[in-house]
């Protein structure tokens, strides 16, 4: 690997990469898990002047729930802890389905939730697991914090709406107000591939009425598609057979794919339409179950 | 009492890789391991067009740059006469660009400076001024009327085409055509690939200007081939060049030829006299370097009612990229593709061939084959299930009918080999039994009702390996012969050197264990060497599965030389006389008194310290083996699978391998060897090819996109065997290390067609990735693939 030259900072405090990123003036890149960053500097599509490695940062390797049931997820929280993750096993099954099938266990042991979201790239699972679960991001900067909501940071493949200056300090999963439900499928060629298509699905429940649904897509589009039609359409009622075809087709009607190596447009649209489907159908027996 | 072989590491031992204690721990010596005093670094300026006119090249940037050493361009290599240089196919290959670039990735230029990253910034800093022209990226684009000429550097060529080559009897076939009941006929693409080791290729040139003595050090399979063509190209007198492989992180054919970085990088510590060293990074290997297959096919087999094979018709169009670089039998323009068919009896055959040039990465190269036979076993045992069901009868039955009996060897097969054994039927019984197969037609029956769709899918085949023998085979009249020589220390130890080159394969291993089958020296007392042409005796390198057949075959006879002189040491020993001395593993004894003996040992020790008046000391010799014929193993493939038809996905259910390799000589590396070449036959079957778009970008020139399966997704494999020795083989080994590679791809496509029976889907071309699975299904429509790669949605 021969990238261009770079500055390599490694600051020790959040306050300490801030003001390098300052001094960067935009031409200074975040380095988390390097999962993404490092391969693009391999092939020069990223030539930073200097690159601000935050590993050396104490207390933002955790995952937690708040007693209100927000969970949150700091920025060198990795892949693999979600992987492992008790607390997501026991209260978000939409994120305990995703975090198994990103990249591979190598991959997985380095990268962070929050370097994928802010690398913004359209075939990355957490986006749409976020835009799912109407996550957001805390960014923190000069002047201090703010709240992004997910569907909001991505400004186009590969861009995010973060100030030069601003580090991304946390994700955040809203509370529920209802019972839990989802999941992720994800179609790969092999274990490691990006998605051809990933579908992400987070419901919440009172009754067995929908009182919150998120769907959001992975790979079937220029960036993460928030599938608010099919979304909608759940809402109001219980999940049945047409609710759930109607959900698939309209999630299908909003995937934008392309056809490529990975399979035709046509394909992919019916994919979509068949995972959804699936894991809406899941959901359902999984409610059978507990009732 | 003689020694117990297991124990010394003989035959049959599944003796630990003795190269392993080094791998393991880091301590392998690969080409980026070696620094050299005063070394340099190259990198590669590779074209970003597939077909485009050079207008102009400035370097005036990169030589700016503090630390770049040295630029070169083609008009540079131009002025040494380096331009081009010659092929392993008597073809041509451009060294650097001097006119046009013909496929994305050529090379155009290099940068040598102090280190790697200020060669990659000169090579940025040059300035590459391109016209496009129109760009072939199959062979249908090649033969159209009108297209473009890739090789207008070449004086007679006035189209695309490469080579026209027939075999065979045309009008035999014909009539057998004729007299069929039926004709069945499939249509197959074998799909381009690439050997894709792990380790790229490099070198590291340095030229001593003091002594005029040359070393390279390079990821070569065949070092002596290199030296040999380094002195010819280069102009170099061959004492003075010695050719270094060291260890290498796999090889698969890919390191067969000769490519440009090697000779620029030669050519630059000629000119710099400095030692410099190019690492290919992992896309300048996969875009540049030695692809394999790209072979279409036109198949008709001509069958009576009752299911025999009456003739077989093929005609093939290969895809050979810019320049013609197969490395191959010269004689054979579409490698041994005739062997197709070699386990069945079949009368009559004819096979017509042309290959093409295309905008696309030169190649061509047996990746872990015999030159082709990959696609011509694949495209046999495709073709056989077809014809099956063409016949309705049942897929192993239809083999079984047309098997070569067991009796019937020596066999001469309808394209002229010389088959010499085998037990095909036995190897066949043995898989049916091992997948169950009676009960799975029945559960898949069972599962149809169900809407399930399961599939088995069979492949048999025997292939030729071990080129050659020296009559018909021979890389530009270099004959393909092997070479070993071995020398008995005094106290018993030895040393082995051979012309081969372990690429992974476990020579250091196995070699000693025929050593120790011959001789009952312990194997562990043997050091086993290759690789350097200073040392080594000189051969054809590995790869066609040729290093056991060859090679090997030249271990044991080289070991029978000694044993012979060790014997006249014994009778000395011994004061008895020749005719009276026996052998037993290890050891020499009185016929008469079989108490008194001598080991090997206690012979080595006499070479030197106590010989015969007369006889020359030391225990050392040599042998230069020619083998009498090809070698012919035989395997079984079956697998299981499941295709779920709502999205095309399938799943492998089980696979059942039985190989019948002859002797096995370490069985442990043998299964290994299996193991590896299956999953490389799942990798083909489902995931693992490079296509291109219109404009000739390859699509697959990284690990994101080349897909090679990984632990995770590769299936089981449970192993057979079934042994019948090689008749003329010294130890009746057969090769091993391709069989799975070549035979394996037709199992899993099988099974993924028999799935789909009755659909009206005959053929989806590999790979069988779910959307063209599903595209079959649901469109009830044969999905065949040729790149450009589909941009639009159909
Ligand atoms: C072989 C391979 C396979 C992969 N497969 C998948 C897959 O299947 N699915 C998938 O979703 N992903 C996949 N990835 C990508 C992987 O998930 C990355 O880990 C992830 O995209 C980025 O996280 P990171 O921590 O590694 O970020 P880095 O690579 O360190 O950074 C990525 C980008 O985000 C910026 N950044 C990172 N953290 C912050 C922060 N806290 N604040 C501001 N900016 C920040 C960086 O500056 C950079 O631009 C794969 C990667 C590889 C190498």
């Amino acid at each position: 690997m021969y990238p261009s030259r770079f500055r390599y900072e490694a600051p020790r405090s959040l306050e300490e990469a801030i003001e390098l990123l300052r001094l960067g003036g935009g031409e200074a890149k975040v380095l988390a898990g390097g999962q993404s960053l490092v391969p693009m500097l391999k092939l020069r599509f990223a030539s930073p002047e200097m690159v601000v490695d935050i590993n050396n940062i104490a207390g933002l390797d955790y995952h937690r729930v708040d007693p209100d049931g927000t969970i949150r997820i700091g920025a060198l929280c990795r892949h693999a802890d979600l992987e492992n993750s008790a607390i997501l096993h026991a209260h978000q099954p939409t994120m305990a389905a995703a975090a198994p099938v990103i990249a591979d266990p190598i991959v997985r042991n380095r990268g962070t939730l929050v370097g994928s979201l802010c690398h913004a790239d359209p075939q990355g699972d957490w986006a749409s697991v976020m835009i799912a679960l109407g996550g957001s991001i805390i960014a923190q900067g000069p002047n201090g914090r703010r709240s992004i909501p997910v569907a909001d940071f991505v400004k186009g493949p590969f861009q995010n709406v973060l100030a030069f200056d601003e580090l991304a300090i946390e994700a955040v999963v809203p509370a529920p107000k209802g019972v839990v439900n989802g999941g992720y499928l994800k179609l790969e060629r092999r274990v490691g591939d990006f998605a051809t298509v990933g579908v992400a699905i987070a419901l919440e429940s009172s009754s067995g009425v929908i009182i919150r649904a998120g769907i959001g897509l992975t790979g079937v589009g220029g960036t993460t598609i928030n599938a608010i039609e099919a979304a909608k359409a759940l809402i109001g009622g219980p999940l049945t057979a047409e609710s759930i075809a109607n959900a698939g087709d309209l999630a299908a009607q909003g995937a934008q794919p392309r056809t490529d190596h990975r399979g035709s447009a046509t394909y992919k649209r019916h994919i979509v339409r068949t995972f959804v489907v699936r894991i809406l159908d899941g959901v359902v027996e999984s409610m059978e179950r507990a009732a | 009492m003689s020694l117990d072989e297991i124990k010394i590491g003989g035959m049959g031992a599944s003796r630990r890789r003795v190269e392993d204690n080094r791998f393991i721990r880091g301590k392998g010596n690969y080409i980026d391991d070696i620094v050299l005093p005063g070394m340099l670094h190259m990198e590669i300026l590779r074209s970003p067009f597939a077909h485009a006119r050079i207008k102009s090249i400035d370097t005036s940037k990169a030589w700016g740059i503090p630390g770049v050493r040295l630029v070169m361009t083609g008009e540079m290599m131009a002025s040494r006469n380096l331009a081009w240089m010659p092929t392993l196919s008597y073809d041509t290959q451009a060294v650097l660009a001097t006119d046009k670039v013909r496929f994305q990735g050529q090379e155009v230029a290099c940068v040598i400076a102090d280190d790697a990253y200020i060669a990659k910034d000169g090579c940025e800093a040059i300035v590459v001024e391109y016209e496009p022209l129109p760009v072939i990226v199959n062979p249908l684009q090649a033969m159209a009327p009108g297209a473009p000429l890739i090789r207008d550097d070449k004086e007679n060529q006035h189209d695309n085409v490469v080579f026209d080559w027939e075999v065979g009897d045309k009008s035999g076939t014909e009539r057998a055509f004729a007299q069929a009941d039926v004709v069945s006929k499939l249509d197959l693409h074998y799909p381009r690939s690439h050997p894709s080791p792990m380790e790229t290729c490099g070198s590291i040139a340095d030229f001593d200007r003091a002594t005029s003595k040359l070393t390279v050090y390079m990821t070569s399979q065949a070092p002596h081939i290199i030296r040999a063509a380094v002195a010819m190209v280069a102009e170099l007198p061959e004492h003075m060049i010695r050719i270094v492989s060291p260890d290498l992180g796999g090889g698969f054919g890919n390191k067969v030829p000769v490519y440009p970085g090697y000779v620029a990088s030669i050519l630059a510590s000629i000119l710099l006299e400095r030692p410099v060293k190019w690492i290919e990074d992992k896309t300048g290997n996969l875009i540049s370097t030695g692809f394999a297959r790209d072979v279409y096919l036109r198949g008709e087999m001509a069958l009576r009612k009752d299911g025999k094979i009456l003739g077989i018709r093929m005609h093939t169009d290969s895809d050979h990229g810019a320049f013609f670089s197969d490395a191959q039998p010269s004689k054979f323009k579409i490698g041994l593709m005739h062997s197709a068919f070699a386990c069945y009896d079949i009368p009559v055959a004819h096979l017509t061939a042309r290959g093409v040039y295309t905008n696309k990465a030169p190649g061509g190269v047996a990746y872990r084959c015999s030159f082709r036979v990959t696609e011509a076993m694949f495209f046999q045992e495709r073709m056989v299930q077809a014809a099956a069901d063409d016949l309705d009868m049942d897929q192993a039955e239809f083999r079984r009918i047309n098997f070569v009996g067991d009796d019937d060897f020596p066999h001469r097969t309808a394209f002229g080999f010389l088959t010499d054994s085998g037990q095909y039927g036995k190897c066949l019984d043995v898989g049916l039994e091992a997948i169950g197969y009676k009960d799975f037609l029945k559960q898949k029956e069972e599962a149809k009702k169900r809407g399930r769709l399961l599939g088995i899918g069979i492949s048999t085949m025997t292939e030729p390996l071990g080129a050659g023998n020296s009559r018909e085979y021979d890389i530009l009249g270099i004959k393909m012969f092997d070479s070993a020589e071995l020398r008995v220390h005094m106290t018993g130890k030895a040393i082995l050197r051979t012309g081969a080159k372990s690429q992974g394969q476990g020579h250091e291993t196995t070699w000693a264990q025929i050593v120790a089958h011959e001789l009952g020296i312990p194997a562990d007392d043997i050091t086993v060497e290759e690789g350097d042409t200073d040392t080594a005796p000189f051969g054809m390198g590995t790869y066609a599965s040729r290093s056991t057949p060859v090679a090997g075959a030249a271990i044991a006879m080289v070991s029978r030389k000694i044993r012979a002189k060790a014997r006249k040491l014994a009778a000395h020993l011994l004061e008895v006389s020749e005719e009276d001395v026996e052998w037993e593993l290890g050891r020499f004894y009185v016929r008469s008194s079989p108490d008194r003996g001598v080991t090997i040992q206690e012979c080595a020790m006499a070479a030197y310290t106590n010989m015969p008046d007369g006889m020359e000391p030391g225990l050392e010799n040599n042998a230069y083996y020619d083998p009498p014929n090809l070698t012919w193993p035989f395997a079984c493939y079956i697998a299981t699978v499941e295709v779920d038809p709502q999205t095309g996905v399938w799943d492998v259910l089980n696979v059942v391998a039985v190989d019948d390799c002859g002797v096995r000589i370490n069985p442990m590396i043998v299964e290994g060897q299996i193991m590896g070449g299956l999953t490389e036959a799942y990798a083909m079957a489902s995931m693992q090819f490079i296509t291109f778009d219109e404009e000739g970008n390859c699509i697959g020139s990284n690990y994101m996109d080349y897909l090679l399966p990984t632990a995770w997704e590769t299936p089981g494999f449970e192993l057979h065997e079934v042994v019948t020795p090689c008749p003329h083989h010294p130890i009746g080994a057969k090769g091993i290390g391709e069989c799975a590679t070549v035979g394996g791809p037709a199992a899993f496509v099988n099974a993924v067609m028999d799935a789909l029976k009755g659909t009206g889907v005959r053929n989806i071309d590999m790979p069988l990735l779910s959307d063209r699975v599903y595209e079959a299904l649901t469109k009830r429509r044969d999905v065949s693939g040729m790149p450009p790669m589909r941009t639009d949605d159909v």
